[in-house]
């Protein structure tokens, strides 16, 4: 697949201008310019069960009602993650595995391996050191100037919690997200825009990823003690061995790299943005910040920083009337079931003290379910704590650079300036 | 109606009253008895709904299906006496019923 400038965004049609039946949401250009939320609008009200038969990544059924993307995402028997959790399929030349991308019981015994890092228990242990990092990011932040949020505090603030959760080396520790961005670049897997690279270099970035990961597993022995990721897997009697197949060893990194990096960050970025837009959540913030702990999923949903998760039907399924065929690609759109009107109170509004703010879709339902959701929740918590004994607003300057993906919903520039706390 | 006390991980007890026919889960939110998620809704999809219920009760509180055993099998501190709230229907029998609450719930 090519995704050369074959089209403009000023050349998609709205979805109201299209025969239901040629309806394709999958293309990174919508989400880019934001014109999927009506799209999704219109399938959810016309079409919920929703066949495209023709797109860059073949024929796929969309799932955008909240309580059908339940049901797929929590019946994993039918709706299997292999051999990819995206809309695109994996390169046969360089194809890795992952305990995301996998069935019991491969997927339980490694995800039960690597769980301990980001439990709650670990968590509580962390939470002081990522409040003094989280003070020191804003501390040394210029109030009064425009600067980039997404690279002073977003990517800065997960980068430093990834470290940590890998005990990484703190000096290199921006590879992490550049391993991130560049494992999610395959225009083939999620439409993105991948101009930054080419496909010769994202292999060769990854094979060093592997290279570099191999010597840190190497140095966590069997009386390593570590809670992190990289001791946990390499010290379990189930996963100690994940090296010997680099390309499911590069799975699993990426997985809890990009797990733990795109995700937050975006949602960091995304709650400065959605504050702005609904200034009177932002009143309501400043008058009562222990609203903050609803505040949280609130924003994750409202950004829902994942908009899919790609399952294939392992026997035909009957779903809303529609017949789905064994070896049917089957992709849940978070993004729609989480503005679905019929599971939640006024969808399109940023509401901060919604009621049941944490019935929503991003961490997905069933056994794949987020592991992560705590440590994101929790650097969400803090990072808000922090911003309002500090700062009247970050306000948003100028407008927000989106990433082209129909998966990762990534803000990869902010404008931002801070203002003090008025005396 | 029946009486169920939640007790939380700090020993925190909540005595309250569920109607018949509701889950375990409900009777916690409906109560506002602290340490029940129940992200979603009561589907057995999250596992943040994790109680342990008291060896005494558990003849009463009926059988796990598959899929709450698998989601019990990925939450944290999970045991013997684990059920998921969501999955245990209130009934006259259960009048008295005491469950535990973990130290968080994932």
């Amino acid at each position: 697949m090519s995704l050369a400038d074959d089209h403009k965004a000023d050349q998609l049609p709205g979805p109201w201008d299209l025969p239901l039946d040629t309806l394709d949401v999958s293309d990174s250009l919508l989400f880019q310019n934001e014109l999927h939320w009506d799209y999704f609008k219109r399938l959810r009200k016309e079409d919920p069960v929703h066949f495209c038969s023709e797109s860059a990544f073949g024929p796929f059924w969309s799932i955008t009602k909240f309580d059908d993307i339940v049901a797929v995402d929590t019946n994993h028997k039918v709706f299997s993650s292999e051999p990819a959790i995206v809309i695109g399929d994996p390169d046969p030349e360089f194809q890795t595995s992952s305990f995301i991308a996998s069935d019991p019981p491969v997927h339980d015994v490694q995800r039960k391996a690597a769980t301990p890092a980001v439990a709650p228990v670990n968590l509580a242990k962390l939470e002081a050191l990522i409040r003094t990092r989280v003070c020191t990011i804003l501390d040394d932040l210029p109030v009064g100037e425009t600067f980039d949020w997404v690279d002073r505090v977003s990517i800065e603030l997960t980068t430093q919690m990834l470290a940590t959760l890998f005990d990484f080396p703190w000096e290199d520790r921006r590879m992490l997200p550049r391993w991130s961005d560049v494992a999610t670049s395959r225009p083939e897997s999620s439409g993105t825009d991948a101009a930054f690279i080419t496909e010769e270099g994202r292999k060769k970035e990854l094979l060093e990823c592997i290279d570099y990961f191999k010597t840190l597993w190497a140095s966590r022995g069997e009386n390593y003690q570590g809670t992190d990721f990289i001791s946990l897997l390499a010290t379990n009697p189930e996963t100690k061995d994940l090296t010997k197949d680099p390309l499911e060893f590069l799975g699993n990194l990426i997985l809890l790299i990009v797990g733990g990096n795109d995700t937050t960050r975006n949602s960091i970025s995304g709650g400065v943005l959605a504050l702005n837009q609904f200034p009177k959540e932002y009143d309501k913030l400043r008058a009562n910040p222990d609203v903050i702990p609803n505040m949280v999923p609130e924003i994750i949903r409202w950004v829902t920083p994942l908009a899919h998760m790609r399952r294939t039907a392992l026997e035909d399924y009957e779903l809303g009337g529609k017949l789905i065929k064994k070896g049917d690609k089957v992709v849940m759109w978070y993004i729609s079931g989480n503005r679905d009107e019929a599971a939640i109170d006024r969808p399109d509004e940023f509401l901060i003290d919604r009621a049941k703010a944490r019935h929503h879709l991003s961490f997905g339902f069933g056994i794949h379910r987020c592991m992560g959701n705590r440590v994101g929740e929790m650097q969400l918590r803090i990072l808000w704590e922090e911003i309002l004994k500090r700062f009247e607003k970050v306000e948003v300057v100028g407008e927000p650079t989106r990433l082209r993906s129909n998966f990762v919903m990534g803000i990869t520039e902010l404008p931002v300036r801070l203002h003090p706390l008025k005396a | 109606m029946p009486s169920v006390t939640y007790i939380e991980n700090n020993g925190s007890e909540h005595k309250v009253e569920v109607a018949v026919g509701l889950s375990l889960m409900e009777g916690a939110v409906n109560n506002l008895v602290p340490g029940i998620d129940a992200d979603c809704g009561g589907a057995c999809a999250c596992a943040t709904c994790h109680i342990y219920v008291d060896p005494e009760w558990q003849s009463k509180t009926g059988n796990k299906t598959d899929m709450e055993v698998t989601m019990l099998d990925f939450a944290e501190a999970a045991e013997e006496t684990s059920r998921l709230a969501c999955q245990i229907k209130v009934t006259e029998d259960l009048d008295g019923l005491v469950v535990r609450l973990p130290i968080a719930q994932f």
